[in-house]
């Protein structure tokens, strides 16, 4: 009656439970293109929306793009990350992802993996086509696209802790913002401040430097933040 | 050195009010700890400081002598705990949950053992249906599909009778029962007696 328990290794075990939550998150994301979609088209929408209230002021929009369409990013990823440990802590699962044997951020790090892909990136990639809006063509545009695949993943890493912080409370997604948004400021300043480098005629390796320093110490460091904060949450 | 669990000195405030304090008990391997008491008594506290989901007010919980929230990694993974939500995820079918569960868990099943696991909770033809579409008592046996696929040692089960209906509540007897001859150690909570074969030890805590 009782089947062999299947065997147990170290690594395969660490490996196949992060696969596990990478591939669970993403397959749910799929599922649920409506949610998914929403930051998206709310990312398209906003941008489109200055060129339209400001008119056909190629210098005006050439000098805004940048701006807008970063802070319209910032929004967009913050509107999706609110779900992001939400949705866990409502049915259960949080608690199975505490009780893996698995280290705790290593998890984190898949379910914000998972969701960058599902979110963050479909913002990059759309990112050129509303950049032409702003005439930010050419290499600006580029610089702008490079600007945000590298900032769009840090968004999504320093959100982490936000949701994680906010996770089981009510009114979260106003608390997320308010925690999360000033974290984001520098995110912000050295992305747009890149595009508008390359429109200067200046080098852009200093503020893509800057974006890759901050990646690799929120890689690091998000994790163990949002993992402490959720022990602390179930309690 | 001890083979099991062992609870020292235990102690739970919740808000400023104190559940229980000073709670001392040994489990063996093979036995079965039934806790029962009334609503808001603890239980459900008790089973999450066992997990280490919930830090003790006073004194620690000790699996094979070592406590669980310094020795992490090595108890969770003697370790199947189930609360009171299904932890099910409602977009995915009741197989892809449980594959999930298997694998967090640190481990691997092929899809042959899945199936069969659950076919045994009486979900044969239902694997694929979203969770979501499943009935409670259906949810339940999702859940407790995991059980036997872990080869954990230990069970910690929240009300795991819980919307089961009479086949479903023998077949997770029987499941128990298994696991206990096996030299496994079963937690649970129950406010109706569990009705094991003759000859397995059983002790009861109330709250």
């Amino acid at each position: 009656m009782r089947s062999n328990p299947p065997a147990r290794d170290g690594n395969d075990g660490t490996w196949g439970a992060w696969r596990a939550v990478f591939q669970r998150d993403l397959r749910i994301a799929l599922r649920r293109r409506a949610d998914t979609g929403s930051a998206l088209v709310f990312f398209v929408i906003v941008v489109s929306l200055f060129p339209l209230g400001v008119g056909p002021q190629f210098e005006l929009l050439r000098r805004m793009g940048p701006g807008v369409v970063w802070v319209a990013a910032l929004l967009a990823s913050m509107l999706a990350l609110g779900r992001l440990f939400a949705d866990d802590h409502a049915d259960g699962t949080l608690e199975q992802l505490l009780l893996s044997p698995t280290p705790l951020p290593l998890l984190v790090l898949a379910k914000t993996a998972a969701h960058w892909l599902a979110s963050g990136l479909l913002l990059v990639l759309v990112s050129p086509l509303l950049a032409l809006q702003f005439d930010l063509g050419g290499a600006a545009g580029g610089v702008l696209f490079l600007s945000l695949l590298l900032g769009t993943p840090l968004l999504s890493l320093i959100g982490t802790i936000g949701a994680a912080l906010t996770v089981g409370l009510r009114g979260a997604g106003v608390l997320l913002s308010l925690l999360v948004l000033p974290l984001c400021a520098p995110v912000l300043i050295f992305g747009a401040g890149a595009v508008e480098a390359a429109q200067a005629g200046l080098g852009v390796a200093a503020h893509f430097s800057l974006l890759g320093a901050m990646l690799l110490v929120a890689l690091f460091l998000a994790p163990l933040a949002a993992a402490a904060a959720l022990r602390i949450a179930v309690e | 050195m001890s083979g099991g669990l062992e609870l020292r000195d235990l102690g739970c405030v919740r808000g400023r009010r104190s559940l229980f304090r000073g709670l001392d008990l040994r489990l063996e391997p093979g036995q079965l700890l039934r806790v029962t008491g009334a609503n808001g008594s603890g239980k459900t506290s008790l089973l999450r400081m066992l997990c280490g989901l919930l830090a003790p007010a006073q004194g620690e919980v000790l699996w094979h002598g070592r406590s669980v929230r310094r020795d992490r990694e090595a108890f969770l993974q003697q370790l199947v705990y189930l609360g009171h939500a299904a932890a099910l995820k409602d977009d995915l079918s009741a197989l892809e949950n449980l594959q999930v569960a298997v694998r967090l868990g640190g481990r691997t099943a092929d899809a042959a053992a899945l199936r069969q696991a659950l076919a045994d909770a009486g979900l044969r033809g239902r694997e694929h249906l979203p969770a979501r579409v499943l009935s409670q008592g259906q949810r339940r046996r999702a859940a407790l599909a995991r059980l036997p696929l872990g080869g954990a040692r230990l069970w910690v089960l929240d009300e795991p009778f819980n919307a089961l209906d009479t086949a479903a509540t023998g077949w997770l007897l029987g499941l128990i029962e298994g696991q206990l001859r096996g030299g496994g150690l079963v937690v649970l909570t129950s406010h109706q007696p569990v009705a094991l074969g003759d000859g397995v030890p059983q002790v009861d805590l109330a709250l």
